[in-house]
């Protein structure tokens, strides 16, 4: 029955986006065993919040498409700027327009009196626009806020909840990149591959010293902390190094998906830490996971370890960090993310030699980041036809 | 067994750049008594009876055709890491010298090296860590994008034990993977990595988003990837070399990469090495170079050393020999 329900949101989103690799990647087996998975807990089980079952609708295939063309005009998409740092990537406002009536923060402060009636819906990039009481004041008639990406740290979920507009996000299309990204951290770290490209071009250079000497990764030992789809995904690719994989998560996870990664749980996060060569986070942001990694949670790693930082910023007290590196507490750290970022140009954390910071590379892909609007699309068109959102956020 | 009965064996020297690294020379102590070339040299007539091994550690010392005429009891040359492509494998033969390498040690960490490259690369992780901690730095741009490495599609040139663990761990990013070697592989072999053989360099490079080479230095591979070569691969392509400098020819690489025939470079061997510091590979954006740092582990260097020492007393006791190269 669950594959028919599937089948059926399936075809919805196809003729939504325009997007059958969308559609066929939910309709493949594997997907749709972990999707089904994935709705009985959160993907990332360390969430105050919750996704919630993927239902069934009443409105089939062909309602959806004469919903939309009985509207005549498309539903107007409030998005903070197209192009320049933080904003929409000009790339992906095309397929947007195909969709929506794309208006800026920009255009909608220029005359608000118009366009608060119209926005129904709101496409976070990069966390803006800035989700508050008066934006959502100024947009009565708004039904859903779709994030790109799949965390939800910067937005206040009751608050949004409270005005009866749906919340949405993307971790389908993030965890790949991201896991990848992990991986990459994980070698240039242990391998020292950033410093050995500065000796590699360096003016001084006369010959290659013999003391570049790094970590092996191959064997090592990965504890992942926060194994949902993305720490799942980095487990895959760290069996491929033979690395051995313990785990810590709230919920445990079955044990055929255990022993397909080769991964042991830690019910406490000290075995975890006491044992691990390298420590992933791969946690959201919650008030539970905030500062989980603190000066004591340092202490307990090895003096060996690695601390690699996937997730956010403010999962790690970074002062806490500093001292620990300073002092060899443990070996170094490889962060993707930081609070904030970038880090303000006088922070410690840049002056010392023991630490890889790239500028949250996570889903910094061609491929990714279309994908990201391909499902937060999906999302938004599916909760405007009262159809089950895909990737609905609970508060 | 006392110092003076214990084997010689010939090293460059102990520590500095070529030397064997200090923290293995306990290990070697242990079975041989360790002399370095200044200690042979200062006193050839009476060191030259003893050794009968020699330890290659970066290619150092180098092997003639006069070292070896002066070392009459010599019975193997024993390289640090699988590359012999330094040695004259014939000349030394000739003196009836045994030589051997170390497979096993400098697989793992070099095949973690190619994928450490390929995501380094892909994911632009230098350039991102130079602007996360430039001073200029405001804030990190949306638009600023790497390629995807999870589903793209990997040919390896050259599925040696090397090879083989690289498609091992690109099947786990969901990566295709295409392969080209002088020997097919088992049907067995191939379907645990999702491997593809292509019969023709052409269909490899053509299809490939991420070539990585990972052949051995022979007449037969030197400049194995050219021009021809590098206008087959995808203008979006990156090319990735493990293997030895002289596999790709340089010139054609740099015109390559100037000129957008492909998307980019990942070297963690060049020839020579280090390249002179004028030279146009080092002036390109495209490009990350590394400094040889494939085997460069604690761990793997000191499986190098203990798996030579094992070849060493394999030849010495008169045992099958672990890891003999035999000249072709």
């Amino acid at each position: 029955m669950f594959r028919v329900k599937a089948f059926c949101l399936i075809e919805a989103i196809h003729l939504a986006t325009g997007c059958p690799r969308l559609a066929g990647r939910l309709i493949h087996p594997a997907v749709v065993c972990h999707v089904h998975h994935w709705t009985k807990r959160s993907t990332d089980s360390m969430w105050s919040y919750r996704t919630g079952p993927n239902s069934s609708g009443e409105a089939g295939v062909s309602a959806l498409q004469t919903k939309i063309m009985e509207q005549g005009e498309l539903p107007v998409l409030l998005v903070n700027e197209v192009g320049g740092v933080r904003g929409v990537l000009k790339a992906h406002v095309e397929f947007l327009k195909k969709h929506f009536h794309l208006i800026t923060m920009k255009e909608f402060l220029k005359n608000k009196k118009h366009w608060s009636k119209k926005v129904q819906a709101i496409y976070l990039w990069w966390h803006k626009p800035i989700i508050d009481r008066e934006l959502l004041e100024s947009l009565p008639d708004l039904k859903v806020i779709a994030n790109s990406g799949v965390g939800m740290d910067h937005l206040d979920l009751k608050l949004i909840s409270s005005f009866g507009v749906k919340m949405a996000n993307a971790p389908h299309a993030v965890s790949s990149s991201t896991a990848d990204t992990g991986m990459a951290l994980l070698l240039a770290s242990a391998r020292r591959l950033v410093e050995g490209c500065q000796t590699a071009v360096s003016p001084d250079t006369e010959c290659f010293a013999d003391d570049l000497l790094g970590d092996e990764v191959t064997g090592a030992t990965l504890g992942i902390i926060g194994m949902g789809s993305i720490g799942y995904k980095i487990a895959l690719r760290a069996k491929a190094f033979e690395m051995k994989i313990l785990y810590h998560n709230r919920n445990r996870r079955t044990e055929e998906e255990e022993r397909a990664v080769g991964a042991i749980y830690c019910t406490k996060i000290e075995d975890l830490l006491q044992q691990s060569d390298f420590v992933m986070l791969v946690v959201s942001l919650t008030p539970q996971t905030h500062k989980l990694i603190g000066k004591r949670e340092l202490e307990l790693m090895k003096p060996t370890a690695t601390l690699i930082n996937i997730s956010r910023g403010p999962v790690v007290d970074q002062d806490a960090l500093v001292e620990a590196l300073q002092t060899g507490v443990i070996k170094a750290a490889a962060l993707d993310v930081t609070y904030p970022e970038p880090l303000p140009r006088d922070h410690p954390l840049l002056k010392l030699k023991n630490i890889l910071i790239t500028p949250h590379l996570g889903i910094k892909t061609d491929k990714t980041t279309r994908m990201i609007t391909e499902e937060a699309v999906a999302n938004i068109l599916a909760a405007l036809n009262g159809l089950p959102i895909p990737n609905e956020v609970f508060p | 067994m006392a110092k003076q009965e214990q084997p010689g064996l010939l090293i460059l020297e102990i520590g500095g750049v070529c030397g064997v690294l200090k923290g293995h020379v306990e290990l070697l102590k242990k079975h041989f008594h360790l002399i370095t070339m200044k200690e042979f040299l200062k006193n050839k007539e009476r060191l030259s009876e003893k050794i009968k091994s020699v330890f290659i550690h970066e290619c150092r010392p180098v092997i003639d055709r006069e070292l070896l005429q002066s070392l009459p009891h010599l019975k193997v040359i024993a390289n640090s890491g699988v590359g012999v492509d330094h040695l004259d494998l014939k000349l030394i033969s000739s003196f009836r010298v045994k030589v051997t390498n170390t497979p096993h040690a400098v697989s793992d960490s070099t095949a973690d090296i190619g994928m450490a490259l390929m995501l380094a690369s892909a994911r632009r992780l230098v350039e991102g860590c130079q602007i996360a901690v430039s001073p200029q730095t405001e804030h990190f741009a949306a638009d600023w994008l790497g390629d995807e490495v999870t589903g793209a599609t990997l040919g390896i040139i050259g599925m040696g034990s090397i090879g083989y663990k690289v498609a091992k761990r690109a099947k786990a990013f969901d990566m295709k993977v295409l392969y080209l070697n002088r020997n097919r592989r088992k049907e067995e072999e191939e379907q645990a990595v999702g491997a593809h053989y292509c019969e023709k360099m052409e269909d490899l490079l053509q299809q490939s988003d991420f070539v990585m080479l990972v052949v051995n230095l022979t007449p037969q591979t030197h400049k194995l990837i050219g021009k021809r070569e590098l206008e087959l691969m995808k203008p979006t392509a990156t090319l990735i070399n493990i293997s030895r400098g002289a596999v790709v020819d340089h010139d054609a690489l740099v015109e390559a990469l100037q000129n957008g025939i492909i998307k980019a470079a990942a070297l963690d061997v060049t020839y020579p090495e280090p390249l002179p510091r004028d030279h146009p590979l080092l002036k390109l954006k495209n490009i990350i170079i590394t400094p040889h740092i494939g085997t460069a582990t604690v761990q793997a260097t000191r499986m190098m050393t203990e798996e030579a020492v094992a070849n060493i007393q394999a030849v010495l006791n008169g045992l099958p020999i672990p890891s003999e190269v035999i000249p072709q």
